[in-house]
């Protein structure tokens, strides 16, 4: 093969599409020299060749059709084209070399261009077929929403990718109220990491488009118009208008009846061709090297390699190059190139300006750029391409390549000294609009000498924070020596903020993912680190109890698998006990599931309980739908949670028992099971000061005595020791679980992550505990309250939800390879 | 006749195993592939690219596939060693290397080379 054979004196050169990839190919074939060739052109379109991109455009009214024609009539006679528009091809004859169209008409060719471009997937759920639902893909799509929209209404899109949000804001703008339903959480996820994805879905619903994401669609509703979606979650979504934008195939259908081989898409080799010699392929049916195309550039550059090769000019391969990504909605700037996959600090760099929506990414390997992610400012989006595309090593410029070309040349500044030399009217808080001066005349006026000090004074880091470090410069500029750092320690190296200032906005702002976070408060990674990412999940699961969607990637193994990882890597399981009674029925189901699953080690816990040791991860689920079926439910022993309230006997055995110490246990341990905490949180009740069960080590205990009950807090037994304080008395078993239940939401809601009740407790102060215990009503009761809130959400079995299927993928093997069993693959 | 045939296909002297489809690995996650020699970890990033490794920490053999997925690299959930995906090497002052595996994507499945010769 090799050589490339020259065509016949005036060959045949028949073309199946008249999109863009076909219309480029051509484009670029006569403006090269070479012997004269009879071109037809087949378009299933009544239309010439325009831009599809331009749709959006066009949808969204901002243009019209005459002004997406890449090829007017003129181009075609120009050029001696026939142009048979509105003709499909239905079959070729490859032994006759001949084509046939849908009127019956057959075509001669010597060579073949097939371009019949992709089609819209239309998900196949019931009611897809109803009149009123439309894809996204030509000019009569578009025509049909713009019917639609003149109607008004409720549009439905369904798929958050690229042109699905295109259509949305199209749809928008014409008035329609218009709602977006996407598989996946966030938008653009193909384009966007997480971030953006967040910054997009902002921007998108303060047009009034509603975002559903992790949203699947089960059916379309209607008798024969379209009427509604209906959400696999039960929700109900109304609707005269659906559009399906969920993605694209290639369209390879008449390649495949003609016997060309096909996967997704017709196969070719670097040159276009496809297994018949004098067939080729170009633009979104192909597929080259196991890969398919739907962005304009790969496709512009096929068509440079296909004319070359009909022209007969022995090109180079079409080689696939990075593409970039934009979003084609007036005012909303996105932009992605390469590979922005995660990473950390030591291979991205990130800018935020939460004030500004600004997210800026540029990942990086070896000191070359790989990819990158702007949202809100792009302007610096095809400097980034063009580096990446030359593999220029930035290692030189890497501490101001975030800024953006402009910043190029001049040396990185000290930090300090960058702080102190700002003119007095450069602006530290973006957020709070406060200048330099402002905080530095504060800080010299009024005396200040600490961060908080600022921040009540003159608002600056008071809304995002990320200013915090700058204003703590301008401190010790301002008062030199006499500046004493405050100890506030980040809460880890992806952000300047404390675990409370991140707390706190996240209340104050309403953050209500870990996306939203990690931009909101300007986070230095992309995506969080082991340390942060459990802690923001759960701060987000303590503020948005009921709104919240626990993540459980961003959990540590235990709380994700309900169950206690091993050095082995086995499991240990430790049903709950409520108060550490137990029934001769519950040990005897403990007893036959630790022989049927030849648990190695059947042990009491410290908590009054029965730890079975080393079960395999792929039994767990078994273990826990036997002792569900027993009664037995988590004691959650692995978790930051509620481990378990221990008692003695108390009244009804104890000859010195005072009051009934086992019940109140017991009630006191189903009040408050399943809620999630800082740390790790141990109760426990005794009968009388003798003290059997341990109170005065536990992180909240109650002494019964006659007169009631002794509450304390703030003991700890393991790493340190600490005896409780006693915080205060209450007459009633009802008061006692209100009290506590009220000392558990406040620990909840105030406390670091990981930080022990006793640590909190030494933090804030017992008095301060105390007051608002046991002396300010209206509080106890509005945490008490909250408390119950949050209870109604957690309070699930997750040892029941995970036998009956829930997360299956955590406990078994993706496969499993072995010469005996075949296949395994699941 | 191998015993391999159903779920191998030989390539340059590969041997790629179907391991199943993409999504049967979430976001942020990791499961393992059981064979007779070891288990392996094959781990999906927030951005959907994947990694296998061998499922022992190189510090005290902890189960890579249970750790917190962050960037490209894992938390041993024993200790909490950072190893990098890509190359398998412990991160930061540690040192030691999980043996790494090839992974590839196509048709949307996930396949594995385990790096063993054909059975004869």
């Amino acid at each position: 093969m090799g050589q490339i054979e020259k065509f016949p004196e005036t060959s045949r050169l028949v073309v199946i599409g008249n999109g863009m990839a076909a219309g480029r190919a051509l484009e670029e074939l006569f403006a090269k020299a070479r012997k004269p060739m009879k071109v037809t052109v087949f378009g299933a379109e009544p239309r010439v060749n325009y831009d599809r991109i331009m749709l959006s455009p066009v949808l969204a009214g901002e243009k019209n059709f005459d002004d997406i024609i890449i090829h007017d009539e003129d181009w075609y006679d120009r050029n001696g084209v026939n142009l048979r528009r509105g003709e499909a091809i239905v079959a070729i004859d490859r032994a006759r070399k001949r084509v046939e169209t849908a009127g019956g008409e057959s075509f001669a060719y010597d060579k073949l261009v097939i371009a019949t471009g992709s089609l819209p997937f239309v998900i196949p759920v019931p009611g897809a077929n109803l009149e009123g639902v439309v894809t996204f893909r030509d000019l009569d799509d578009v025509e049909k929403m713009d019917a639609a929209a003149r109607k008004g209404g409720h549009a439905v899109v369904i798929g958050g990718g690229l042109l699905g949000l295109e259509a949305a804001a199209g749809l928008a703008l014409k008035g329609m109220k218009v709602s977006v339903v996407h598989l996946m959480p966030t938008l653009m996820e193909r384009q966007l990491d997480a971030s953006a994805g967040y910054l997009l879905e902002k921007a998108i619903s303060a047009r009034g488009i509603d975002v559903y994401t992790r949203a699947d669609t089960e059916a379309i509703l209607g008798a024969e118009r379209v009427e509604g979606v209906k959400l696999k979650d039960g929700r109900l979504l109304p609707a005269d208008l659906v559009v399906m934008a969920v993605g694209i195939r290639p369209n390879a259908t008449l390649a495949k009846s003609a016997g060309l081989d096909c996967n997704r898409g017709v196969v070719v080799d670097d040159l276009m061709r496809t297994s018949d010699h004098d067939i080729f392929a170009v633009g979104e049916c192909v597929e080259h090297r196991g890969q398919c195309y739907g962005l304009v550039a790969p496709l512009y550059d096929m068509a440079k390699v296909l004319a070359s090769e009909l022209a007969g000019d022995n090109p180079q391969g079409f080689v696939p190059a990075a593409t970039s990504t934009r979003l084609k909605v007036t005012g909303i700037d996105l932009f992605s190139v390469g590979d922005f996959s995660d990473d950390d600090e030591n291979n991205e760099v990130v800018l935020r300006d939460p004030a500004r929506g600004i997210y800026k990414r540029v990942i990086l390997r070896d000191n070359k750029i790989v990819g990158a992610v702007l949202y809100g400012d792009t302007g610096d989006g095809a400097w980034y391409f063009d580096l990446l595309k030359k593999g220029e090593d930035i290692g030189a410029i890497r501490d101001t390549l975030i800024f953006g070309q402009a910043y190029q040349g001049g040396s990185p500044l000290d930090p300090t000294a960058a702080v102190a030399a700002l003119p007095d009217d450069a602006e530290i808080c973006g957020c709070n609009g406060v200048c330099k001066s402002a905080i530095v005349s504060a800080i010299s006026e009024d005396g200040l000498t600490t961060l908080d000090d600022v921040r009540a004074k003159t608002k600056a880091s008071a809304s995002c924070g990320q200013c915090a470090g700058k204003v703590e410069l301008l401190l010790s500029s301002t008062l030199g020596d006499a500046y004493q750092k405050s100890d506030r320690r980040p809460m880890c190296k992806c952000t300047d903020l404390t675990h409370e200032d991140v707390r706190g906005f996240i209340r104050s702002k309403k953050l209500k993912s870990l996306p939203a976070v990690m931009q909101e408060l300007g986070w230095k990674s992309s995506g969080g680190c082991p340390s942060c990412q459990p802690a923001l999940n759960y701060y987000l699961v303590c503020a948005w109890p009921s709104e919240y969607v626990d993540d459980y990637q961003a959990r540590f193994i235990n709380e994700r698998v309900h169950a206690n990882i091993q050095k082995d890597g086995t499991f240990s399981v430790v049903p709950r006990m409520w108060g550490g009674v137990t029934t001769p029925d519950e040990l005897r189901a403990i007893a036959d599931i630790a022989d049927r699953f030849k648990v190695p080690m059947v042990k009491v816990t410290g908590g009054q309980r029965i730890d079975l040791l080393g079960i395999r991860k792929h039994d767990l689920p078994a273990v826990w739908a036997q002792l569900n079926a027993a009664g037995l439910v988590s004691g959650f022993a692995y978790a930051k949670a509620v481990r378990t309230v221990k008692t003695c006997v108390g009244a009804q055995f104890c000859r010195f028992g005072t009051q009934d110490s086992t019940g109140l246990g017991i009630k006191l341990e189903k009040l408050l099971c399943g809620s999630w905490t800082p740390a790790k949180m141990k109760l426990a009740v005794s009968g009388c000061p003798r003290n059997c069960s341990e109170v005065t080590v536990k992180d909240v205990g109650v002494i019964c005595v006659e007169s009631g009950f002794d509450i304390h807090v703030a003991g700890a037994a393991g790493l340190h020791v600490r005896a409780t304080d006693l915080l205060g008395h209450v007459d009633t078993e009802e008061e006692t679980l209100e009290v506590c239940a009220a000392i558990l939401q406040m620990y909840r809601e105030e406390a670091a992550y990981l930080e022990r009740l006793y640590k909190w407790v030494e933090k804030i102060g017992l008095e301060r505990l105390r007051a608002t215990i046991f002396e300010d009503r209206q509080a106890r009761e509005a945490l008490y309250q909250r408390f119950l809130v949050s209870q109604r959400c957690a309070r699930r079995d997750p040892w029941a939800e995970r036998a009956a299927g829930k997360h299956l993928h955590e406990f078994t093997p993706l496969a499993v390879i072995s010469p005996v069993a075949r296949v395994a693959a699941e | 006749m191998t015993i391999f045939e159903d779920i191998a296909m030989e390539e340059n002297n590969a041997f790629w195993f179907d391991c199943g489809p993409v999504n049967s690995i979430p976001p942020r996650g990791a499961r393992t592939v059981r064979t007779p020699r070891r288990e392996i970890a094959v781990f999906r990033t927030a951005s959907d690219e994947f990694f296998a490794l061998e499922n022992r920490c190189p510090h005290k053999g902890g189960p890579l596939a249970e750790g917190i997925v962050h960037g490209r690299k894992v938390a041993c959930p024993l200790h909490n060693w950072i190893i990098d995906l890509e190359s398998g090497a412990a991160t930061g002052a540690d040192q030691g290397c999980a043996r790494k595996f090839p992974v590839k994507i196509e048709r949307g499945r996930i396949y594995l080379d385990m790096g063993v010769a054909a059975p004869a």
